[in-house]
């Protein structure tokens, strides 16, 4: 045995190294999340503690009156406000109520669609995932614009059934809940698509010939073998469509009517319409302590399902 | 003491439990199964062994009810089960990949299909328990089958597959993913509670040790036509072609004109210069009929001088295939076949008598091999 071969010290150098290259791997997204979130965060929560003020910025006090001098005179009389004006609760309610019922809609149209594309061909599914990605392609509130085209009185839909004679008027269907529902079907139904067709995907198919060897019809296999199996993917694409559909904002003041009572909308009016920065921001944060516990859900969740495959 | 041999093939009044009646099965323009008749009876531990792609997965998916037939019939226990789909078929299926429920525990998984039959807790809970006793998986029966390990695995399918008491039970590989040593022991274990239970089984492995090992009978099948049915025995002496032969174990096989010399014995000219060969066979051959000498390297014998034997051929020694237990000797002949002679290692190697290059004789008895015509 001589002196240390040069791959060892190699090995010793490339050791400490690795342990940097690490660490600063790890900070990278920390740093992207203060950066993005944290520090947003905290300025959205400083404005909620304030008050609204004829300048600009519109509210006070402001880091100009000194630090000390700031942090005195934050309160949380917003939040308290929030509680007294009965809109606001109900707008959190009719939103969470849209965004449960668009959730169960988008699951109810996205799990056929998703079970249809993991039987097809494996020649076809790769189009088909294809097709499900496609109106991405193309500006959200393009889309979303044309569904006013479609469903409104002398829109599409209408024209289409009266001219086959289902309807002999036509439907009020824009600036209802129905197009806001229809509107966040359309817009998430990938984000349910896509988690579901990968769970089904993995499902080895021998599973479900055993569930019939074993006395099952093709209805019972399906429910007691399918769907539980695919359970993680309905999870995962449940709250990618409840989460974001919760604050959403563009939907229902396009498609929504004044009955249309969402917690974005609220958001948007107290911003640009009342001008009243502090109210608005104690609405957000509100928003976002609603949407932490079904976060938190989710993150758990994926964390289980990390869990049994390893 | 006589104990009577299991055999109900040979007696004609049995009646099988499974009969196959001139089955086809096209996929496409590919002919899976051809015309295929077969019968299976009941106890029987009847192995179907192929290479792949020659029909047994799907012979066994038709049993289960996973394929129809293109043309013919099956009969389970006298009745014709063409329209009965899987869920109504008394037969019961261990998939190679095993299948279990991975949502499911091990208990859940036995009792997924006694559940669905039946309403009757205190009945399920206990047939539960008896297969996991069976399968000695008492230990494991809270486990998902991710927990546990891949024989677990092996026995929890078992158990499942067999908790219904079918009529028959298929095994599609059921050893293929185990390691060697713990696939000699579960061969027996197999066998243990086949016995056990009075089952049928049904088995598919393209493992010709593992079929020898495990059935009372073996079906040989190649390209959708079944070679070769018979007893592990009788497949392994007296193979009716050079297919089976060659399939089951290795084999030596020479050439050449039949020429019967007297009653049930035949003269094989194998080689122009070469004394011919004597053979005893039982099927006949007509004068100078293209015929084939199978013989077992086993049935071989090698020697430094010229033996007094029925058959004895001057060659070299090739190669010697060191097996521990045997010695395998590739003996060359002039003529430039190789014949193998397979000889038990029972003294040291350093004491071997026959080395490479050496000039030897091998010799074989007129019993030893067997005449086949294709």
């Amino acid at each position: 045995m001589g002196r240390p071969g040069l791959g060892e010290l190699d090995q010793d150098r490339r050791g400490a190294f690795g342990e940097m290259r690490r660490a600063v791997l790890i900070a990278v997204p920390y740093a992207w999340l203060f950066a993005l979130f944290l520090i947003p965060f905290a300025v959205v929560f400083k404005i909620s503690l304030s008050d609204i003020a004829l300048a600009i910025p519109p509210y006070t006090p402001t880091a100009k009156d000194g630090i000390w001098n700031m942090l005195s005179q934050l309160d949380f009389e917003n939040f308290i406000f929030l509680t007294e004006d009965d809109l606001y609760w109900k707008a959190y309610v009719s939103s969470l109520q849209i965004a449960l019922i668009s959730m169960l809609l988008t699951l109810l149209v996205g799990y056929p669609m998703a079970y249809a594309m993991a039987r097809a061909p494996e020649q076809w599914r790769p189009t088909l995932l294809m097709l499900v990605i496609l109106p991405f392609w193309t500006s959200f509130l393009i889309r979303v614009y044309a569904w006013v085209g479609i469903l409104s009185g002398e829109g599409f839909l209408n024209q289409f059934l009266l001219w086959i004679g289902i309807i002999d008027a036509p439907l009020t269907i824009l600036n209802t809940n129905t197009a806001v529902y229809i509107g966040i079907v359309y817009t998430y139904l990938p984000f349910m698509i896509l988690p579901i067709y990968s769970a089904l995907d993995r499902l080895d198919g021998s599973l479900i010939e055993a569930a019939e060897d074993l006395g099952c019809s093709r209805i019972k296999a399906f429910w007691l073998v399918t769907i539980p199996l695919s359970r993680n993917g309905i999870i995962a694409g449940c709250f990618l469509v409840f989460i974001p559909a919760l604050g959403e904002f563009v939907i229902p003041s396009l498609l929504g009517g004044s009955g249309t009572l969402m917690i974005g909308k609220v958001l948007f009016e107290e911003f640009f319409s009342n001008r009243d920065w502090p109210v608005a921001s104690a609405v957000a944060v509100i928003l976002l302590l609603i949407l932490i516990i079904p976060i938190v859900l989710f993150q758990r969740n994926e964390q289980k399902q990390v869990e049994a495959e390893g | 003491m006589a104990e009577t041999v299991f055999a109900p093939w040979d007696d004609p009044n049995e009646k099988p439990l499974i009969r196959f009646r001139n089955v086809t099965k096209r996929f496409g323009d590919f002919i899976a199964i051809d015309d295929l008749t077969l019968d299976i009876f009941e106890r029987e531990f009847f192995a179907l062994l192929g290479p792949s792609g020659c029909g047994k997965t799907t012979m066994m998916r038709m049993l289960a009810g996973f394929e129809n037939l293109t043309d013919g019939s099956i009969e389970l226990a006298g009745q014709d089960i063409a329209g009965v789909p899987a869920n109504k078929r008394a037969v019961n299926m261990m998939f190679q990949s095993y299948a279990l429920f991975p949502h499911l525990s091990v208990w859940d998984n036995i009792a997924f299909g006694l559940r669905r039959e039946s309403n009757d807790k205190a009945a399920i809970a206990a047939r539960v328990e008896e297969m996991l006793k069976l399968t000695r998986l008492e230990k494991f029966a809270r486990r998902k089958p991710h927990q546990i390990s891949g024989g677990q695995r092996q026995r929890v399918a078992l158990a499942r597959s067999l908790a219904k008491a079918p009529k028959l039970l298929l095994l599609d590989e059921p050893l293929g993913a185990l390691d060697a040593k713990l696939r000699e022991a579960t061969q027996f274990e197999l066998m243990d509670i086949q016995e056990k239970t009075g089952t049928t089984f049904v088995i598919v492995t393209h493992d010709q040790e593992e079929a020898m090992t495990v059935a009372s009978r073996v079906a040989v099948m190649d390209e959708g036509r079944v070679m070769q049915v018979a007893t592990p025995e009788r497949i392994y002496e007296a193979p009716n072609s050079v297919y089976v032969a060659d399939f089951i174990g290795d084999v030596n096989i020479l050439r050449g004109q039949a020429k019967p010399i007297e009653n049930e014995t035949y003269e094989v000219n194998w080689a122009a210069q070469q004394t011919p060969v004597v053979a005893a066979s039982t099927r006949p051959f007509s004068d100078g009929q293209a015929c084939h000498l199978a013989i077992r390297p086993e049935k071989v014998a090698i020697h430094r001088d010229k033996p007094e034997a029925d058959n004895a051929v001057q060659g070299k020694v090739l190669d010697i295939a060191y097996l521990g237990n045997l010695s395998t000797y590739h003996v060359e002949l002039p003529t430039g076949d190789i014949i193998k002679a397979q000889v038990a290692n029972t003294r040291r190697i350093s004491r071997r008598d026959f080395t490479w290059e050496d000039p030897v004789w091998v010799s074989w008895t007129k019993t030893a091999g067997v005449l086949l015509a294709k």
